[in-house]
């Protein structure tokens, strides 16, 4: 349990989707303009999240491991067909992200019309294939893969609906003009980075 | 079962040579101009992680040049056959595969490399930037122009890999491509590297600060966002 909690705490502040590894970062400077399109954002991505990587866990444990196929015919013992685990991940975050997007504009109109472009984009946000793929490099197991999709969501989350915050603020501070736009977001998401650098070490 | 096919852009007749002047704009317009990263705005998510040493950036760019160009081609040479409907999902499966090719033969050929770039190699196929150039361009224009603006693009995201790679290495651990650069005498004098130059944040600065100097130069990137 503890072991699974230190995952979850790591996953959110340590190893944070955004300011550890960059991932997402399109979707994150782009729609971090307004906290509510942020927040819907965030929401989507957690979901979608924890829908994607343990079912690619699952794909990758009884299809595509070596022996994996085993259960069909003793004589596929030996096909290890992980080389196709880059199309299959990516065929299903597609496909889930198609039913989040009807889900959403059935739902909850408003929030559909104000993400936008960027719902049907969540299939190359980076942070959910990258997700699956550290879910692959470092073998979790089912529950470890559950905890740390939650965790990877939450982590990107916190950091889009902070960056919007700010963002909101900086309409009244006085930047000089060729910084504006992208180029203070950088700067701010590096000093953000630094800051969350501060949990580093961090053990339940 | 009705197949919508993309509205077919009208084709020109005229014959233009191999690097005509628009040809060469499409390959030179991304290095600077319409930078991928500093203006489009596009794939900086896989790029920063992989910019602490040069060896991997390059790789890494190289990987992305293959991509872009040859995905670019691909999807041009299909757009009169791709139902609007659902290019994404074969956009992806044709980026998916080249990403493929590239993840082998890094594995096969430069194995340390290979695990140094960890998830980033899979993680070229969200790369915004193909995805960008197919929807922005292969599927309007000709095989030869999409492949040009393929390399144009791969390039440009190079570049700012490279550059970045370079700050960070040299300040970050005093080497270049893995040879000492900063002389041992000015360790004796009290120079230290850079602890900060090898921690996640410091991309992000070298990039903001990459983006100031561009727009002060070129005035007309100002508010482009």
């Amino acid at each position: 349990m503890e072991h699974l909690l230190n995952l979850l705490i790591k996953a959110i502040f340590v190893e944070n989707v955004i300011f550890a590894f960059f991932l997402g970062m399109c979707s994150f400077l782009a729609v971090s303009k307004k906290i509510k399109t942020a927040f819907g954002l965030g929401l989507a991505v957690i979901f979608v999240m924890i829908l994607t990587t343990p079912l690619n866990y699952l794909i990758l444990t009884y299809m595509l491991k070596e022996g994996a196929l085993a259960w069909i015919h003793p004589s596929l013992a030996n096909v290890d067909l992980t080389f196709l685990a880059f199309i299959l991940f990516i065929s299903t975050i597609a496909g889930a992200v198609q039913i989040v997007e009807m889900a959403v504009e059935k739902f909850t109109p408003a929030l559909y019309n104000s993400l936008g472009i960027f719902l049907p984009l969540i299939t190359v946000n980076c942070s959910i294939l990258g997700t699956s793929l550290f879910m692959q490099e470092r073998e979790y197991n089912f529950v470890e893969t559950v905890v740390f999709s939650l965790g990877a969501g939450i982590g990107f989350f916190l950091a889009i609906v902070l960056l919007a915050a700010i963002r909101e603020r900086l309409r009244y501070a006085n930047i000089p003009a060729p910084l504006q736009g992208l180029g203070i977001a950088m700067i701010i998401t590096g000093l953000m980075g630094m800051a969350f650098l501060s949990f580093s070490g961090i053990q339940l | 079962m009705a197949v919508e096919t993309a509205p077919a852009p009208v084709v020109e007749k005229k014959k233009e040579p191999l690097f005509s002047k628009k040809n060469i704009r499409t390959l030179r317009d991304p290095l600077d101009d319409n930078n991928p990263i500093t203006v489009q705005v596009l794939g900086i998510c896989s790029a920063l992680a992989v910019t602490v040493q040069v060896k991997p950036a390059l790789i890494m760019a190289l990987g992305v040049i293959f991509v872009t160009a040859f995905s670019n081609l691909i999807i041009s040479l299909l757009r009169h056959s791709i139902p609007t409907r659902v290019r994404i999902i074969v956009q992806l499966i044709v980026i998916a595969t080249l990403v493929t090719i590239v993840d082998q033969v890094l594995k096969a050929y430069m194995f340390d490399v290979s695990k140094k770039l960890s998830v980033f190699v899979g993680l070229i196929i969200t790369n915004c930037i193909v995805m960008g150039r197919l929807e922005a361009f292969a599927l309007a224009n000709k095989p030869w122009p999409s492949f040009l603006d393929g390399i144009g693009n791969g390039v440009g995201y190079g570049i700012i890999l490279v550059v970045v790679a370079v700050f960070r290495e040299l300040f970050g651990s005093g080497t270049l491509l893995g040879y000492q650069v900063v002389p041992q005498w000015a360790y004796d004098m009290g120079y230290v590297n850079n602890g900060l130059m090898m921690l996640p944040p410091a991309a992000l600065f070298i990039i903001g600060i990459y983006i100031w100097v561009q727009r002060s130069w070129n005035k007309k990137l100002i508010n482009v966002s």
